[in-house]
Formats: structure tokens, sequence, C-alpha cells
């Protein structure tokens, strides 16, 4: 598959498809962007799973923090990759151990390691290289217009408001 | 929704906009309030400090204002864009993001003179420098670049004479030195011509004029073009590389991606500087835009016969207007903006200064004042009004000389508008 860019229902399907996210490298630093990811996941109703092994047992956004992939008390969803491209590829072979595998393995901004994603997607994996799913939540919910962003995408359906019922936080139901 | 790319036209009239979640309001609706209500404590916090997209304060952000700016950034083919109260401010805005007191910044000579008097004059008050280059001498724009160089700044086609500039020669030069190429696309508007298709990585409109299209409300646009690597050199842009104080450390470019710069403009320049767009303004611009490719195709129709008429003329000793075919950007129109050269030029009077003067005067139809890109058709006497802070030598280098009369043709029937200037001009 093409990892260059990504059809807007392919990200959607994913985004819609999953509950349990692991996010591997969160940070406890609120000015940090795997801090940003991660509230905003919790925020939209996802259950977040903050991987880092120098912050075990401690909270993130009020979610407790675990070292690695295996000690996850449930079956995990997506993996979400905040560490650099090599990592990547370390993370990736672990999350294929996993019993179940993961449904999604996704790497953040400027993470990418075509290899491999081919791997995971030979064993029915999903892949998300070079994106953010807050980002990518953003623009297929309208909420990166609010901050003048261009989404790409155009429609004459009504804006879903989040299932949440918070003020001011859209979902990505496709009417 | 399929993914084929939609069209020019759609997207003039559908990107950004979409029907309101509560009420079902097709047209956008004009929020016209200062505030929004939170959540709670925490939604507050989160909004103050980014980690959630929402609406604060109009001065930062506003709903009616957000379909304008996706609007722009989708016609412009940008990752984002921040409206602003004007043109000016949108380059107040840009310049403060990227330039530090001390800095510099090249700059065509061949520029609107309100841009050249604030470059020449307000921006000294910032430690801002100014070093000109010539679009009709690429190289003086490699020359001026210096290790306190911050970015190049060009008209795609320039206010008054409707000077085409070889935008990607000198993107070349400012991805060399490693400094954004800034295009100021007013005149063209994205309609004619597209910066970033040639390597620019932020251009800057003023609404006021073919985007709103109507002459009834000011604003101003920032686009960022989503792809200038900003972190790449250590200290050049502490704005967007370095993590900042007043919003506890986040490091703006690596928080956000390839909409940095527009997000930086937003929450550190138009938050405190303060130049907001005001949310009814933001409808008519917004309003006017759906229509831009039939207005901006019978400005650049009506434009060349006017153009074609006033070459015949016996009274006129010279036309500036890059689709006579004679034109010495006329090559370069081609190429840059293939659909038209808008609706801005001038022309010289063999009566010189007086001449100017008096057609001005004596205009029916045409309306006398200072502005362009309005239905209307205008006329202007460069050298006595907008550019009237220039030294005569700047004046010349500007093509705003003595004898110069600058018109923006508007959309009427242009026998009228020919008849008009006949009739001014004798």
């Amino acid at each position: 598959m093409n990892h260059d860019t990504y059809e807007a229902d392919y990200i959607r399907d994913i985004l819609e498809g999953v509950k349990t996210v692991a996010v591997v490298g969160a940070s406890a630093n609120q000015a940090r962007p795997s801090f940003f990811v991660t509230k905003y996941l919790v925020d939209k109703g996802y259950t977040v799973y903050p991987l880092n092994p120098g912050l075990t047992g401690q909270e993130i956004c009020g979610r407790t923090v675990f070292g690695s992939l295996s000690e996850v008390p449930e079956a995990i969803d997506m993996v979400d990759i905040f560490r650099n491209s090599e990592a990547a590829a370390g993370l990736v072979d672990e999350a294929l151990d996993l019993e179940p595998k993961p449904k999604v393995i996704w790497m953040q901004l400027t993470v990418r390691h075509d290899e491999a994603a081919k791997k995971a997607e030979a064993a029915g994996v999903r892949v998300v290289m070079n994106r953010c799913p807050k980002i990518e939540y953003g623009k297929l919910s309208g909420e990166w217009g609010w901050v003048g962003g261009n989404s790409g995408m155009i429609s004459s359906k009504k804006q879903s408001l989040h299932g949440s019922g918070k003020m001011q936080s859209l979902g990505i139901v496709k009417r | 929704m399929s993914d084929n790319k939609p069209g020019f036209d759609t997207l003039a009239i559908h990107a950004g906009a979409k029907p309101d979640p509560a009420t079902g309001a097709r047209a956008t609706p004009i929020y016209q309030t200062t505030s929004f209500v939170f959540d709670d404590a925490q939604h507050a916090a989160d909004l103050f400090a980014l980690r959630a997209f929402g609406n604060i304060y109009t001065r930062i952000m506003n709903p009616t204002q957000a379909v304008l700016e996706e609007k722009v950034a989708a016609l412009e083919g940008g990752t984002a864009a921040l409206a602003t109260a004007s043109g000016h401010s949108a380059q107040l805005i840009i310049c403060h993001s990227l330039m530090m007191p001390g800095d510099e910044i090249v700059c065509a000579r061949q520029l609107y003179g309100g841009s050249i008097n604030a470059f020449n004059h307000s921006f000294k008050s910032f430690g801002w420098n100014v070093v000109w280059a010539d679009i009709d001498d690429i190289s003086s724009f490699e020359k001026a670049i210096t290790p306190k160089t911050k970015a190049i700044f060009i008209e795609s086609i320039a206010n008054p004479g409707g000077r085409v500039t070889d935008m990607e020669a000198i993107a070349a030069i400012a991805k060399k030195a490693h400094v954004p190429l800034i295009v100021d696309n007013t005149l063209a508007s994205p309609y004619l011509c597209r910066p970033i298709e040639h390597g620019a990585n932020i251009v800057v409109e003023s609404l006021t004029k073919f985007l709103g299209g109507h002459g009834n409300s000011m604003g101003g646009v920032i686009v960022d073009g989503g792809n200038f690597d900003w972190g790449k050199n250590k200290g050049q842009f502490p704005m967007l590389s370095e993590p900042n104080a007043s919003y506890n450390g986040v490091t703006m470019y690596e928080t956000f991606g390839n909409i940095a710069f527009a997000i930086t403009c937003r929450v550190l320049g138009l938050r405190d500087l303060g130049p907001a767009i005001s949310p009814f303004n933001a409808f008519q611009i917004l309003t006017g835009m759906e229509t831009l490719s039939l207005r901006m195709q019978r400005h650049c129709d009506n434009a060349l016969k006017v153009a074609e008429w006033l070459s015949g003329d016996p009274r006129v000793s010279w036309v500036s207007y890059a689709a006579l075919p004679g034109d010495k950007d006329h090559e370069m129109q081609k190429k840059y903006a293939p659909k038209g050269a808008g609706a801005v030029f001038t022309f010289g009077l063999k009566g010189g200064y007086d001449a100017g003067v008096g057609t001005v005067s004596k205009v029916e139809l045409l309306s006398h004042l200072a502005n362009v890109g309005d239905t209307r058709s205008l006329i202007i006497h460069p050298a006595s009004t907008t550019h009237s802070q220039l030294t005569p030598e700047q004046l010349e280098k500007a093509g705003a000389g003595p004898d110069v009369v600058r018109l923006s043709i508007g959309i009427e029937d242009v026998a009228d508008i020919i008849a008009d200037l006949d009739q001014a001009m004798s």
C-alpha cells in the first residue's frame, strides 16, 4: 500500500473502528505533542493506555501508565507510536507478537518505516505513518477548520456533534 | 463523499462551509459574539493551552472567520490560513512571527506603495530592516541575502503596473538560502495564480480587494504553504522552533506539523497584537469569494479590451498590461497567470502629470478612489496619492512616475468603461 497519501475513508474507518489505544512514548509533560494527543483521544472517548517505562504506575490524563505493550491488561486495537522510525520498527515486531494482534499500527509525524509497515500489513494489520490521529480526527470532524486548517474535504451534511455532549466537540460519524 | 478532488469553483463555494449543526442553517452564520462559553474549568484550560480545538475569543478565532480561512487555504492550496483586519496587519503579523530586532527582509522594489512605506518607515520601529531587490534583475535577490535575512517578499502580479514576477527563480534563491518566500497574491487572486505551486512558502493577500470583490469590507489573510522546515537551523526562527514561554513550553513547529506557521501567527501574533477581522466582514468576504472565478474572468476580459483600446489611442504614450502581446511581461504572464493578467494596470498620458490629474477628475463612471479589486472600475494617479510618500527614484522604480495613471477595471459593460475614459481624457 502507498503510504504517501491516505484516503479520508481509510482514516475514518480506522478512527471509528478502534476503541483501545496504546500511546507508546507518552509524556507527562503537558507541553509535549504526545500529551496533547493522549488528552485529545481521552476526550474523544478512546480507552487510552499511556506507555512509558520511566513513568510506570503514574497517571497521565487520568490513565495509569504501563511500561510496555505486553503489560497492557486489555486487547490493544491501535498502537500509536511517538518514537523515532528505527524504534518504530522494533515496536512493530513487539506489536505483532501480541495476542490478539492489534488492528492498527499508527506512527506519528515524521515517523515512517516502510519495511516494518509491509511486515505488519502482511500479518493483516492496517498501518498509518507520518500522521497524527488528533490532526486526522480534527480534519474529519471539522474541528480543524476552527483553526483555519484546510481539511481538504467538503460536505453539505450537518456536522455531527460528539457523542459525549461536550460543548465544542465534534465527532467523525459519517451521516 | 468521494475522494476526487473538488474543482476550484466547487471549493470557492463549499470549502470551509458546513450546515450549522444546531440549526441546520445553510449559509454561514455571522457569529457576532466576542466570547464563547466553556464546558468547565478543564475545558477552558485546555483551550487556552492549545490542547483542544475550539473557540475562546473573537480576537483569536471565530467560527465565521474559520469558514473564510479554510476557504482561502483551499483555493490557494495551503495547509491553513489566518484572517486579519487588513492586508497590512497580515504583513505585520507575518514579519512579527519571523523577525527579531536587527533582522532583515529582502523585498522587491515593485510593490504596492503601502507595503514600500511600511517596510521603509513603520517597520524600522521594530528594528526590522528592508534590503531592496529588483524583479528585473533576479540576481539582486541573491546579492541582498545576508546571515540576518529572514524572508524574501514579492508580489505575484505587482502593483501598480501589473508586472509579473518570476516567482520560481526567486523561490530557488529563497530555498538555497533557507528563508521563506512570501508572495503577496492580492492582484492575481488564486483564480489567476497560486504562488504555493511555484515555490512560495507563505501567501499574503488583502481580502479587501478581489477576494471580497465588492469594495465593502476590509480584511487580510495569511496562508501557510505547509512546506518550510522551520526547525532546520537552530535559532533561525525562534518563535516557531523554540519552546514558547507563554504556552508552558510548547514548541509550535513540533506540535502543529504543517500548519505551524499559521498557528504561530494566530496564537502569538494575533493574540498579542490584536488586528482581528470582524465576523461581519468575514461573512461579506466569504460570500464574495463564492463568485471569484466569474468575477476574475470578467475583470481580465474587460481589462484586456480597455488596454487594447488605450494602446491605440493617440493621447496615450504607453500601456503596461502583461496580457498585451507586446508587453515585456507577456511571456511571464502566460507562464504564471495563463487565464489573464488581472484588472490592475497602468498607462501614461502624453500630457504628463497634469493630464493624469485632469483625467481622474473628469471620470463619471469610473470612481476616483484608493482601492483595487471592486466590481466597479476605479482610477487613481499614484504619484500624488498611493505612492506619494516615495522619493522620485522610488516612484520610477515602482512604476508610479508622474505621468502614470492606474486603473482597476471592474465588471461593468466594457463599452461603458471605454466611453467614460474617452471623455475623461479629452
